[in-house]
């Protein structure tokens, strides 16, 4: 089934601007647009997974029946609906949790708004033909989330969230640095004809530049190593469902994904470009291992991990490049498969931990390990979830993370290199070593005397929290069925793998 | 800030001077903004520029009068509902496309005709001007929301020693 | 040359960014950074002695068709319109920065990150 792609967008936004109008308007209305902004988010969800049931291959859009040169393009293809998939499932799975934990909070319909905006930014950017409209989307959903990462107006939040758009509008600005660069130099802003334009006059030195700071902006978006230092300030300092949405989708869809499309689809792969994501991903993966080692502070460290885990996406992103470059295309396409799933996979549980530390947090009042212990017996729930999702993050074979952690162990090996994969497998070990000590300290031992009083927050909070452990167990399915890898995992490694066949795609059509 | 600036008997606000002329002035500004808005399909300008404009107007009277004196005018409240407002009416205006022309953002009005179209005449254009004005509307208000709103904060510790 | 005043600008508001210690410094650096954003993109559509791209009634040749002679004259519109986007977008980024400076402010007393540390890098 087709859908018109500005729905993606228009959705969240008129969203986003009806919700704060109910907000003068009493009790009722507010609970009212709680359950819009729900509708509103589980009606995406389910288009995200219409969208995969599509019969073409690759669905342009041209927005006010404007043909691509000249006007402005929506491009639906296999990377595009998985990544709308994964922001879709954290997205409902968040809003449903904020419908209980957001009313610690005064404002919530002006919550909702930003929200609903940072769902809309990071549909478009995914959804995006165009860089400019790219960069414009990007942006959007940057802004909600410094919003939001200062919404609680304490001391730490607003300092973090300082920190975050510092470092985030510097990136940003790299961004559109790099957009009038490739402007200048090919003379168009859609994607498919610049990427037309670039490879038909090679790689000058102004778009070698305009390829850093591309790598420069959407790095520091995805927090790999060397650009990661707001990453663990701002996740912890969001509402616990917002970081859930930040760790979850956001990174990725604004780091990860925009990297991706620039290398894979507009510049085209070369071993230098892929050998710089694979180190960027090595780094990632120990120093975020290595960091979250040593935080007693619960988001903190899942926040850390999180760096670790995104080194992973980029590391089978990166490996697959220079294999493609090199020329084995299968082994990369088995490194790319690991790196998507990876990137899924990682959405899904580390959204699911995010939800786990909120509702600790809302029970017990603290963030701190030390002060925790022995909750398994007052937070059943809670326990249980977090235990699958600790054994997913951790690659405990039934649960997803582990089949994603064995394809790129997989495909380094059977591309010859050997040390990464011994790499990968240390850094699986050590976030095991980091999620066993998260159970021991929060959920085992002894119950501290001030908490003999606390109870679970039931309700929407477990259905949130549930639905995303129940996808995490069966996430293995997604590989292991052949029908389903074949909708939703192998239509977007094949964008990756066949690269700048995507402007020959758009254009043709 | 301005609005303890007054040498005379505890009104808020600057300057009979000040005060008389932005009074004369502030009408004219408005009025610039939405010309600025309502030709914007013509000539240079158009929503953003003119609702800036607009929210100027706001903010001269703000500087003049002091804060109150504008909050009455256009509570808060208010405010933020043009802003919503404008952006949904501009949403909608996108939404009629795909309803009406098969796509978002088609120009409906333009491409079917409904309204005389022809080139530099102030009803022309389709949706566009349509566009213009809910934007103006939208940038107008949510202007001078933010200016508003930054202008209430004061630290702490300072409001306790001027008080 | 023009290009190399504009990266240079662009340096320097990032070297404000980085290093300044003042709240209200590294906002201003961010926004030096933007503006040189925004003079370059403006000078990658600029044309010696070309016109504004603002069509009149002299330029018209026919109902929908501007003259020929206009569009190799004119200088390009469409880094116009990136600039005038992306300075709405600053706009809006540069009101939420210094609501965030303010609050900060009205905590600490203080626009100095130095003083300003509860979290640890």
């Amino acid at each position: 089934m087709n859908i018109p792609l500005p729905v993606f967008v228009a959705i969240p936004l008129i969203a986003a601007f009806f919700l704060p109008i109910l907000s003068g308007l009493g009790r009722k209305a507010k609970s009212f647009a709680t359950l819009l902004a729900n509708l509103a988010t589980i009606s995406l969800l389910v288009l995200a997974v219409l969208a995969l049931g599509r019969s073409e291959d690759i669905q342009v859009y041209e927005i006010g029946k404007w043909s691509i040169p000249i006007g402005i393009n929506m491009v639906l293809d296999g990377l595009s609906s998985l990544l709308l998939l994964a922001i879709g499932v954290v997205s409902t799975a968040a809003m449903l949790f904020s419908t209980r934990y957001m009313e610690q909070y005064t404002a919530k319909p002006k919550y909702l708004s930003l929200f609903m905006l940072m769902v809309a930014g990071m549909n478009g950017v995914v959804l995006s033909g165009d860089l400019f409209n790219l960069y414009v989307f990007l942006e959007i959903a940057s802004i909600a989330s410094y919003a939001l990462v200062g919404f609680g107006c304490n001391n730490e939040e607003l300092e973090a969230a300082f920190k975050y758009m510092v470092l985030g509008t510097i990136a940003s600005v790299f961004v559109l640095f790099g957009i009038g660069l490739v402007y200048g130099n090919t003379g168009t802003l859609n994607m498919a004809y610049a990427s037309k334009a670039i490879n038909t006059v090679g790689l000058n030195p102004g778009l070698a530049f305009a390829l850093a700071l591309f790598v420069a902006g959407f790095g520091l978006k995805a927090a790999l190593v060397p650009f990661h230092a707001w990453l663990p300030d701002a996740h912890p300092s969001a509402p616990a469902p917002i970081s859930a949405m930040l760790s979850g989708v956001l990174i990725k869809t604004l780091g990860v994904y925009a990297l991706t499309r620039m290398v894979f689809c507009i510049f085209g792969v070369s071993v230098t470009i892929g050998w710089l994501l694979v180190v960027l991903g090595l780094v990632s993966m120990v120093v975020g291992a290595f960091l979250a080692f040593g935080q007693w502070d619960f988001k903190r460290l899942l926040a850390y991990s999180s760096i670790s885990q995104v080194g992973y996406v980029v590391l089978g992103l990166g490996l697959g490049a220079t294999l493609l470059a090199q020329g084995h295309a299968a082994w990369a396409s088995l490194a790319i498969l690991g790196g998507l799933f990876h990137l899924v996979n990682h959405a899904v549980y580390k959204s699911l931990l995010f939800l786990t530390s909120g509702s600790v947090q809302m029970s017990t009042g603290t963030r701190q390990l030390k002060q925790m212990g022995g909750l398994a017996e007052k937070l059943p729930f809670t326990r249980t979830t977090c235990t699958i999702a600790s054994a997913s993050i951790a690659g405990i074979p039934p649960f997803s993370g582990f089949w994603s952690k064995l394809i790129l162990v997989v495909a380094a090996v059977g591309a010859g290199l050997y040390w990464i994969a011994a790499i990968i497998v240390f850094v699986s070990l050590c976030t095991l070593i980091m999620y066993l000590k998260v159970q021991r300290y929060a959920f085992l031992g002894e119950l501290p005397e001030n908490l003999q009083q606390i109870k679970e927050h039931r309700g929407s909070m477990l259905v949130a929290m549930v639905l995303l452990a129940v996808l995490c167990s069966f996430m293995g399915l997604l590989v292991l069925v052949p029908y389903l890898r074949a909708t939703v995992l192998t239509p977007a490694v094949d964008v990756l793998t066949d690269g700048l066949l995507y402007a020959v795609n758009v254009i043709g059509k | 800030m301005a609005a303890n600036s007054s040498p005379s008997n505890g009104a808020k606000g600057m300057t009979v001077i000040v005060k008389t002329i932005s009074s004369w002035v502030k009408m004219l500004i408005f009025l610039f903004g939405i010309y600025i808005i309502i030709t914007g399909h013509l000539t240079p300008g158009g929503g953003f520029a003119g609702g800036v404009i607009i929210a100027g107007s706001y903010v001269l009277l703000m500087l003049a009068f002091g804060r109150e004196f504008v909050e009455e005018n256009l509570p808060l409240r208010w405010a933020s509902r043009f802003d919503c407002i404008g952006a949904l009416l501009f949403a909608l205006v996108a939404v009629l496309g795909l309803i009406l022309g098969g796509s978002f953002f088609v120009n409906w009005l333009f491409r079917q005709q409904i309204l005389p179209s022809k080139a530099l005449e102030l009803v022309s254009a389709g949706t566009i001007p349509l566009s213009n004005i809910f934007i103006g509307i939208k940038v107008g208000a949510s202007l001078f929301l933010i200016i508003l709103v930054l202008s209430m904060f004061r630290p702490a510790h300072l409001r306790g020693e001027k008080e | 040359m023009a290009y190399a005043w504009c990266f240079l600008l662009f340096m320097t508001g990032l070297y404000c960014a980085v290093v300044k210690k003042n709240m209200v410094k590294i906002v201003l650096g961010i926004i030096i950074m933007e503006y040189a954003v925004n003079i370059f993109l403006i000078m990658l559509g600029y044309r010696i002695g070309g016109v504004a791209p603002i069509v009149g009634k002299g330029e018209l040749a026919g109902i929908d068709k501007v003259t020929s002679a206009f569009v190799n004259n004119c200088v390009d519109p469409l880094p116009q319109a990136l600039v005038l986007t992306s300075i709405v977008i600053s706009l809006g980024s540069l009101a939420l920065m210094i609501a965030l400076c303010i609050r900060t402010y009205e905590r600490y007393g203080t626009f100095d990150i130095t003083e300003i540390r509860r979290l640890r890098g």
